[in-house]
C-alpha cells in the first residue's frame, strides 16, 4: 500500500457560468520516503489536487464530486470532521507558495510555532521555545532566538517561506505537500529551500509531493513526475524516463519550449499553439487534440479517433500515458538531444 | 561587427535614484535607498541588453529611469545624444516616442474597459499623430505586426489569454515606432508554453524593425536565448557586464557564479545539488563600506571591506567586472548547469 493514494479524484467549482470541473479523474500514489513531482500549467488543477488531500478546497464554491484520498488506508475525503486535526499537521503538512497568507499577521513567529508543538506533541512553553529556535536555525535563519520574538511582517518573504518549512517540519509529518513554494523567490533563495527539503528529507524519510510549474525545480527535486493538462493526469513515470522519453505530445512540447544552455542564442523557440479547453464543456476526445503537434502528423481515421474518443491513463505500468498514439519511445525529447 | 564598434542608441553615465526615507515626527529625511546607485551602460542600435539580478536589486528602476519614468537623482540618460535625464516638454515627449516600455503583467497593464484598438491607439492620441482615419489604419497594421487578427479590435482585454495580452501590449509599444523598448520581465507572467510566442515575437521584430532591446529578467536561462550583453546588477549596482557568451562561460564576479549555480538543472541525471549562496541580500538603505557583496561572498578577502570595487576589465574591454579578484574568479572551473549559449547561427 502506497502511503498516500489519489484515486480517480473529481473536484469541481460552481460558477456563474456553470461547473467548473477542476480536477477530472486525478488517480496517483506517492510512495513512503519518496518525492512526486506534479507538474502543469495555470489552471490545470495541481493546485486543486493538492489542496484536496487536506480537504482544504473551499466549499462552496468548490465541491468533491468523486473519488478517494487514501492516506495509509484510510479515506480522507470520508472522514468525519473531528478527525481531520489529527492528520493536519501532523502525518501531512503543507506549504504554501505565498507564506504571508499562510502565517497569522497578530502573533509573533515564536507563538505560532509553539502552538503547533503544543498541539502535536503537548510540549511545554520553555521546550517548545527551545526546539523551535532550533528548527529555525536548521533552515537557515540566523539569530534564531530573536526572530521568535519577531512578527510576520518584519521578515523577508525567504525567511517567510523558511518560517513555514520549519513549522512544516517540526510536526515530523509523513507527508509534506509543497505547493510552489519556491515560486515567489530569487533564484538563490530557491536553491537554498530546495537543499533544505532534500537534507531533511534525508533525514527523516518524509514523503514529499512538490507542486510546481517549473520543469527544473523537478529535474532537481524529484523521483517521479506526474504531468497534468486540463484536469488529467497525462503522464506520469520515473523523472529520468519523462524528461528523457516523453510520450504524451503535450509532455513533449512544455520540455521543448524551454530555452536551454546550448541551444544557439535568439532562434525561434518551441511552443505550443492554442489555449487550454474550457472545463465547464471539456472536449469529448482529448483534451489536448486542439493544441496537438503530433495529431496533424496522423492519417485522418486516426486523428478524429483524437477528437472523439477520451484517452484513459492505464492504472498501472512504469510509464502509463493518456495518449491514443503515444510518442516513439526512442524519440528525442524536444531539440536538446 | 559587434556591439562595440557601433555608436551607441542610448548611453547612461553615473545614474543615481535615490528615494528618501522619512522617519521622525516630522518627516525628516533620515536616510535613502539607493535603488540605483552609480550605473553606467550603453545600448547599442537593434541589440539587447539584459538586466538581470534578484528582486530589489534595482534593475525596474533603472529601467524606468533610463526611459524617464523616474527622474535620476543624479547622472546623465543620452539617447542618440540628447540628455533624456533633463530634457522638457516638447523635447520630452519627442524623446518618449522613442522609447517605449512593455510590462511584466499582462493582466493589469490593460486597461480592462478600453477595446482593442483603443489600447493600441492610445500612444497615438496621446502625441496627437495622424488623423483618425490615419490611426486607424496604424492600428490594424500594428496587430498585424503582433500577429493578432483584425477581428480583435473592438474586443476586450478579458477575452484574451496572456500571451495574447502580452501582443497587445507589445502593438501599444510600437504605436509610436520607437527604435528602443524596454521589456520589464515581459514573460514572467506567462506559461512556459505560451512564453516562447512572447520572445520568438520580440525576436522578430528586433530582426524586421531593427528595434533594441533592454531585456529585464531574473531568469537567466530566458536572458541566455534573449540578449547579446547582459549586465548583473546587486544592490543597485552593475557587476558584472560582458556579452552572453562570454558571461555564461567565464563569469568573472563571484555573485554572477551564484546566479548561474542556482539554476536548476533540466537534466535530472546531473542535479546541480549546491547550495550557491548563503544569506540574503543586505537593506539598500545603509551605504556598505567595502564590496556589497563581501558579507556573502565565497571568495571574499580583508581588502574587499575596504573599497567598493569599481568595474575594471576582465580580459577584454568587453568583459567588465567589479571585484578585485575577478581574474581568479573568471579562470575557475564551473558548475555544471552554467553551460553557455551558442552565438546565434553557430553550428551545432
Amino acid at each position: 500500500m502506497s502511503l498516500l493514494e489519489i484515486d480517480a479524484l473529481q473536484v469541481g467549482f460552481a460558477t456563474e457560468a456553470g461547473l467548473v470541473r477542476a480536477v477530472d479523474g486525478v488517480s496517483l500514489a506517492v510512495e513512503r520516503s519518496q518525492t512526486l513531482g506534479l507538474v502543469g500549467e495555470s489552471g490545470c488543477g495541481k493546485s486543486v489536487t493538492a489542496s484536496s488531500i487536506l480537504r482544504l478546497v473551499p466549499s462552496p464554491p468548490g465541491r468533491y464530486l468523486g473519488g478517494a484520498v487514501r492516506f495509509d488506508g484510510a479515506d480522507i475525503l470520508s472522514m468525519p470532521r473531528e478527525a481531520l486535526p489529527a492528520i493536519r499537521g501532523r502525518d501531512i503538512a503543507m506549504v504554501f507558495q505565498d507564506p504571508m497568507t499562510a502565517l497569522n499577521p497578530v502573533f509573533t513567529i515564536g507563538h505560532q510555532l509553539r502552538e503547533v508543538l503544543a498541539l502535536r506533541f503537548g510540549l511545554a512553553r520553555g521546550a517548545a521555545r527551545e526546539r523551535s529556535a532550533g528548527m529555525l536555525k536548521a533552515v537557515g535563519i540566523p539569530d534564531a532566538g530573536a526572530r521568535l520574538d519577531q512578527y510576520p511582517h518584519e521578515l523577508s518573504g525567504g525567511m517567510k517561506q523558511r518560517v513555514m518549512i520549519a513549522m512544516a517540519l517540526l510536526c515530523r509529518p509523513r507527508l509534506l505537500i509543497a505547493d510552489e513554494p519556491t515560486t515567489a523567490l530569487d533564484v538563490t533563495v530557491q536553491a537554498q529551500i530546495l537543499h533544505l527539503v532534500r537534507e531533511l528529507q534525508r533525514e527523516s524519510e518524509t514523503a514529499v509531493l512538490f507542486i510546481t510549474h517549473d520543469m527544473g525545480v523537478i529535474a532537481e527535486m524529484c523521483d517521479a513526475v506526474a504531468v497534468m493538462y486540463a484536469g488529467r493526469v497525462v503522464e506520469r513515470g520515473s523523472v529520468v524516463d519523462v524528461f528523457e522519453r516523453p510520450r504524451h505530445p503535450y509532455t513533449k512540447g512544455l520540455l521543448a519550449s524551454l530555452p536551454r544552455p546550448g541551444h544557439a542564442r535568439k532562434s525561434p523557440l518551441a511552443t505550443i499553439e492554442g489555449t487550454v479547453p474550457s472545463l465547464i464543456a471539456p472536449p469529448a476526445g482529448c483534451r489536448f487534440a486542439a493544441r496537438c503537434a503530433h495529431r496533424r502528423e496522423l492519417d485522418a481515421a486516426r486523428a478524429r479517433r483524437c477528437v472523439e474518443v477520451d484517452p484513459m491513463l492505464p492504472p498501472a505500468g512504469d510509464h502509463p500515458v493518456a495518449c491514443h498514439f503515444p510518442l516513439d519511445a526512442g524519440a528525442p525529447a524536444g531539440n536538446s538531444a | 561587427m559587434t556591439a562595440a564598434d557601433e555608436a551607441p542608441l542610448l548611453v547612461a553615465e553615473n545614474v543615481y535614484k535615490h528615494y528618501p526615507v522619512r522617519g521622525g515626527v516630522w518627516g525628516r529625511s533620515v536616510g535613502a535607498i539607493r535603488a540605483v546607485d552609480g550605473v553606467s551602460l550603453a545600448v547599442a542600435p537593434q541589440r539587447t541588453l539584459g538586466l538581470v539580478g534578484e528582486s530589489g536589486c534595482g534593475k525596474s528602476t533603472l529601467g524606468r529611469t533610463l526611459m524617464r519614468l523616474e527622474t535620476p537623482t543624479r547622472g546623465t540618460v543620452m539617447f542618440e545624444g540628447r540628455d533624456l535625464a533633463r530634457a522638457r516638454g516638447d523635447e520630452l515627449q519627442r524623446l518618449r516616442r522613442e522609447i517605449q516600455m512593455v510590462f511584466q503583467d499582462p493582466y493589469s497593464s490593460l486597461n480592462p474597459r478600453m477595446t482593442i484598438g483603443e489600447i493600441v491607439r492610445e500612444p497615438l492620441v496621446v502625441h496627437a499623430i495622424g488623423s483618425r482615419t490615419e490611426q486607424a489604419r496604424r492600428v490594424l497594421e500594428l496587430l498585424g505586426t503582433v500577429g493578432l487578427d483584425a477581428s480583435t479590435i473592438d474586443r476586450y482585454p478579458s477575452e484574451f489569454s496572456g500571451g495574447q495580452r502580452q501582443r497587445i501590449g507589445v502593438a501599444r509599444a510600437l504605436a509610436l515606432g520607437p527604435r528602443l523598448v524596454v521589456a520589464d520581465e515581459p514573460v514572467s507572467a506567462l506559461d512556459v508554453s505560451v512564453r516562447g510566442q512572447v520572445l520568438n515575437l520580440m525576436l522578430r521584430l528586433q530582426r524586421e524593425l531593427g528595434l533594441a532591446f533592454i531585456f529585464i529578467s531574473h531568469d537567466l536561462s530566458v536572458v541566455a536565448h534573449m540578449c547579446d550583453t547582459v549586465a548583473v546588477m546587486y544592490l543597485g549596482r552593475i557587476v558584472e557586464e560582458a556579452p552572453v557568451e562570454i558571461l555564461f562561460a567565464r563569469p568573472a564576479h563571484p555573485y554572477t557564479r551564484a546566479l548561474l549555480a542556482a539554476i536548476p538543472s533540466l537534466d535530472p541525471r546531473r542535479r546541480t545539488g549546491a547550495v550557491p549562496l548563503e544569506g540574503e541580500v543586505p537593506s539598500p538603505i545603509e551605504a556598505l563600506a567595502g564590496c556589497p557583496f563581501a558579507p556573502r561572498c565565497a571568495w571574499v578577502t580583508a581588502a574587499c571591506r575596504e573599497d567598493v570595487p569599481a568595474l575594471e576589465p576582465v580580459e577584454t574591454s568587453a568583459h567588465r567586472a567589479a571585484c578585485i579578484r575577478r581574474a581568479e574568479v573568471a579562470a575557475a572551473p564551473l558548475p555544471v548547469s552554467g553551460a553557455p549559449p551558442r552565438a546565434p547561427g553557430a553550428s551545432p
